[in-house]
């Protein structure tokens, strides 16, 4: 098989690589562009560690084919700190538990800055549905609930006009 | 309340933005140049014998290096030293579906796959056992020929009498209860990267380093030196960031072995990653186990005897089997006071993947169905559930009848606060019906008080280094595998030197670096490792008091470290570290750095010259000083559990002992569909008593776990078998539980204060599994008056349970295999209604089959009874 040029955008910056037609999103970005922050748990899309953001919509890393996302723009857990500090979801996580192993965490780092990205005050049921596409091993949940409200919180304080 | 500066405050783990941003490395994210990739080649069979294994189509490929096979590396090893029985691949035969048979090295994973299809192998299939309870009748085609009748160990304990207990009880329950095979399915698939360095004097390879997603970087060592044949010196172990454990990565996995012994024939670096498929085939969960048991109680609810006969299904090698299945009978005591134990344990070796510890290892199963069997007792003699255990409790301190010794004990406090908060009293039996409250007790060891390979060396040691900066770097060969270890090191030693816990920078597991701790598992680390830390700090401390003492002119014991500085008693702040830290001089740094330069150049020893006695300094200051008065300031601390908590004499008993145990109470409120069979848990009230709660976020965050991976086990996980195939090797066919299926779990933190454990702590993350189990079933049956003696208690088990009940009720018109009526056959299939297929290959011999062809014997479907 030949290699297919490919250019993407990932966490901002234009990318140009050679990849082989039947290369995963997963592969290129852990491999190609040395960005191991994506994990893969699984291989067949059940536990959410390799969610990314394609074109501002969390997807499954490990079956998508990375040629296929050619032109697009890819968000990877290294791309969502606040301007070199940690961002509200990321520093609460740590405050409240919602990481232990941490292997699970890029890809909830993902669908909660999504789930935030969409709807600035979900309810906790909103909050367990977004969720419930990523496993976790550790937690139980629950902490996870508690640091997306920390984080909800810190964000609206961060919003009001010093 | 508490007179502490940095322990029993929530903080964030101390490594959790490397987490949060993707910045830290797991084994896998790991990379070299020149690196290999390793694939694994699984056995097809069950139990087969290998006549040929022929590699030279696979050889013949591009980018192809190497093909690695049994012989390779044929030297036995095996986590217990009774049990050396696993080679790193596959010698004379394979032993489960699954077994590892030979591993291809190649430039790229795709090519690694692609030639793993042309490796062509012959086998010579053999009967199988997959039924523990016919396993343990072979007396041909032995799983291990050392092994007779397929099994890999027996115990039969008597403590005390149990037949005057039973005798001299008013009611005796018996009842058979199973728990079926449960896995980790920790979220990191096993990651291992091996690579050799070629020695400057011989021009050969030399030292090996391997990194490696493991919970017991030292027996890793070990054991890869076993196989290796190369001295332990040669070999350094790397722990990088490891998704999770929870036993699974607590013994030597295969690929940990074949990676190093690929990297020596490929001579090149070679990385194996399992894929999901592969983590379940590692397996060395918790075996499906058949406890009978039989409890007798006199009619005010003291509990006169207990007898439990256990049977656990072990798969292929021994693994920690011999420990599990003495756990299991161990920790019938100590949690109430039975004076009588009569305790049959068999392991047995069956043709599926080896069991071997997992959370809560050994005890979760029997305290399933002891908890289970408390409850039916209770309510034969009408006594209440809470009330039956606070009849039984021990009396600490105290040595249970089989040799266990209890100092600190918070189950008392456990049961009431559970109670309390679950409205226990007030609601219980008055929930409308299909709605149901069940209580639960559980505990677990702070740690083995003997280890695996037995000896009177330390289990653990921690160094500690300050440097002139002021930094405190803590080597510590403890394992942190995600449940805080790193971060309870840098609070205790935080704690103990009275400085910030920024200032603690934690070395931790790596076998050229940090002193000896045997591992993350039995729940040892905080007791264990925290202890030795403790010891180290002390060490140090020591010296900067005795030079700090000099320098302010009072003695040692007027010295108070805290809030980043050094006090004269007589000058310290009342109203403890927070006041402290007010009465600092505003320009006190607080981190290392800011006057790491002018101690460099010994302006702050000369500062000091000039100024002449003073009541208080800042840490760097201190640590200048001391390292002018003792030349280098570093400080050793090592623990190993004292004899008096290390059991009794009789065989077996080195395992259950520990320094302290934990103990749990939990509520759970349930409410179940009787159309449908589905369980729902709305609610746990899970108190832990942990001693001392150094970290409550993460206390909570086990606690929460434990619980939730104990719901998961008693709702819906299960390894489901087909003449030795495992059906669902997939997260999403195994059904961990998600956001949506997980109920609010409340945590209650209780402080008990162990004598011996660091700051008081005891074990915080496995205890509380066990008793989640037992509360939903004790729930269930308050709901809807069914008694679910296996677990887990998926729809169609209710649905079964809820139809025997009532005598009258149609049977399911379904085929007789897949009724789940008939629990044999129905189990066979896993509780799957719909699968039908055939599944692997089986010799002519096998049980199975002379079953099936003694023609119609099996059970029929039965028709309506009505």
């Amino acid at each position: 098989m030949s290699k297919v040029l490919l250019k993407l955008v990932v966490n901002g910056r234009p990318q140009e690589f050679a990849c082989e037609p039947n290369q995963t999103l997963l592969d290129a970005l852990r491999q190609d562009l040395g960005l191991t922050g994506s994990k893969r748990g699984c291989d067949d899309s059940s536990c959410g560690a390799c969610t990314v953001q394609v074109d501002g919509v969390p997807m499954l890393a490990c079956t998508l084919l990375a040629a296929g996302c050619d032109g697009q723009e890819i968000v990877t857990v290294e791309g969502i700190a606040d301007h070199g500090s940690l961002a509200a979801i990321q520093k609460a996580f740590g405050e409240w538990g919602g990481s232990q192993c941490g292997f699970c965490t890029p890809g909830f780092m993902i669908t909660v800055h999504w789930l935030l990205g969409q709807n600035p005050n979900p309810t906790e049921e909103e909050i367990r549905t977004a969720l419930s596409g990523n496993l976790c091993r550790c937690t139980g949940y629950n902490q996870m609930y508690s640091a997306v409200k920390a984080a909800i919180a810190a964000e609206q304080r961060g919003k009001v006009p010093r | 309340m508490s007179d502490f500066s940095v322990i029993g405050k929530p903080v964030a783990l101390v490594d959790a933005a490397g987490k949060t941003t993707g910045q830290g490395k797991y084994t896998d994210d790991l990379s070299m140049p020149g690196l290999l990739i390793g694939k694994i080649l699984h056995s097809s069979y069950p139990h087969a014998r290998i006549n040929r294994i022929d590699a030279s189509k696979a050889l013949a490929l591009d980018g192809v290096v190497t093909v690695v096979v049994g012989a390779d590396a044929p030297n036995k090893y095996g986590i217990l030293p009774v049990g050396h029985d696993e080679t790193a691949l596959a010698v004379d035969k394979v032993r489960y579906v699954g077994d590892n048979v030979a591993c291809v090295v190649a430039e790229t994973e795709a090519i690694a796959e692609k030639a793993l299809e042309l490796v062509d192998v012959e086998y010579e299939p053999l009967p199988a056992w997959f039924d523990p309870e016919e396993s343990m009748r072979a007396e041909t085609d032995l799983i291990h020929e050392q092994r007779p009748q397929n099994i890999e160990k027996e115990y039969h304990h008597v403590f005390g009498d149990p037949a005057k207990g039973f005798a001299e009880a008013d009611h005796v329950a018996e009842g058979r209860y199973i728990a079926n095979e449960v896995t980790h399915a920790a979220m990191e698939p096993h990651s291992t990267l091996a690579s050799f360095e070629l020695d400057p004097q011989t021009g050969k390879p030399g030292r090996l380093t391997v990194w490696s997603s493991t919970q017991v970087p030292y027996y890793l060592q070990h054991k890869l030196s076993i196989v290796l044949e190369m001295p332990m010196s040669q070999i350094r172990v790397i722990k990088p960031l490891v998704g999770g454990g929870f036993g699974g990565k607590s013994e030597v996995i295969p690929l940990e072995i074949i990676a190093a012994v690929a990297a020596r024939k490929a001579q090149a670096p070679v990385k194996i990653t399992y894929t999901r498929e592969e983590v379940f085939w590692a397996h060395r969960g918790r075996p499906r186990t058949i406890v009978d048991l039989k409890t007798g109680v006199k009619k005010d609810g003291r509990i006169t005897a207990v007898a439990a006969k256990v049977i656990q299904d072990g798969g292929a090698y021994c693994s920690y089997g011999v420990v599990t299945i003495l756990y299991s009978g161990a920790l019938l005591g100590a949690l109430y006071d039975i004076p009588n134990i009569q305790y049959d344990g068999y392991r047995v070796l069956t043709n599926k993947p080896a069991c071997g510890a997992m959370r809560g290892h050994g005890t979760v199963n029997v305290r399933f169905a002891f908890e289970s069997q408390l409850d039916e007792v209770a309510r034969a003699i009408g006594m209440d559930a809470v009330e039956i255990r606070e009849r039984n409790l021990l009396k600490p301190p105290c040595i249970t009848v089989n040799g266990l010794r209890v100092q600190s004990y918070g189950l008392p406090e456990c049961i009431e606060k559970t109670a309390e908060r679950s409205r226990w009293r007030e609601r219980k039996g008055k929930l409308p019906r299909g709605r149901g409250l069940g209580i639960a007790c559980s505990h677990y060891v702070s740690g083995a008080a003997n280890s695996i390979i037995r000896s009177d060396m330390p289990h653990s040691t921690v160094n500690i280094k300050i440097d002139r900066d002021g930094g405190v770097v803590v080597y510590t060969g403890a394992s942190d595998i995600g449940q805080g270890s790193d971060t309870m090191v840098a609070q205790i030693a935080a704690e103990a030197l009275g400085c910030s816990l920024g200032r603690v920078k934690v070395v931790a597991a790596d076998t050229d670096l940090t002193p000896i701790d045997i591992g993350s598992y039995s729940s040892r680390v905080t007791f264990m490792n925290g202890n030795a830390t403790l010891r180290a700090a002390e060490a140090v401390k020591k010296q900067i008091v005795q030079s700090a003492a000099k320098r302010m002119g009072c003695a040692p014991e007027d010295v108070v470290m805290r809030g980043d500085r050094v006090w004269k008693k007589s000058a310290y702040p009342e109203g403890g570290p927070e006041a402290a830290l007010q009465a600092a001089p505003p320009d006190a740094p607080t981190v290392s750095g800011r006057v790491e330069g002018q101690i460099l150049r010994g302006s702050v020893q000369q500062k000091r010259k000039e100024e002449g006695p003073k009541d208080q300094m800042s840490f760097e200051e201190a640590v200048v000083s001391a390292i002018d008065f003792h030349g280098a300031l570093t400080g050793t601390g090592s623990y190993a559990p004292p004899v008096e908590a290390r059991g009794g004499k009789h065989k077996g008993a080195g395992v259950g002992p520990s320094p302290a145990y934990s103990y749990s109470t939990q509520v759970a409120e349930v409410s179940v569909d009787e159309e449908t069979g589905e369980v729902t848990v709305h609610k746990v009230w899970a108190a832990h008593d942990c001693g001392r709660a150094l970290n409550p976020v993460s206390v909570e965050g086990q606690v929460i776990g434990s619980v939730w991976m104990g719901l998961g086990q008693a709702l819906q996980e299960e390894m489901v078998w087909k003449d030795g195939l495992l059906m669902n090797p997939g997260l999403l066919e195994y059904r961990s539980p998600s956001a949506i299926e997980s109920p609010d779990v409340e945590c209650i933190i209780v402080e008990s204060v162990d004598p011996e454990g660091p700051f008081g702590a005891k074990e915080a993350s496995e205890g509380s599994l066990a008793a989640a189990i037992p509360a939903v079933a004790n729930a269930i049956y308050d709901a809807v008056g069914i008694r679910l003696r296996e677990s887990p208690f998926t729809p169609e088990r209710v649905l079964a349970a809820l139809r025997a009940k009532q005598a009258d009720a149609k049977r399911l018109q379904l085929s007789g295999k897949v009724d789940p009526t008939h629990p044999e056959t129905f189990r066979e299939h896993g509780g799957s209604l719909s699968y039908r297929g055939r599944g692997a290959a089986r010799h002519p011999l096998d049980p199975a089959i002379r079953r099936k062809s003694g023609a119609e014997s099996e059970p029929k479907p039965e028709q309506g009874a009505s």
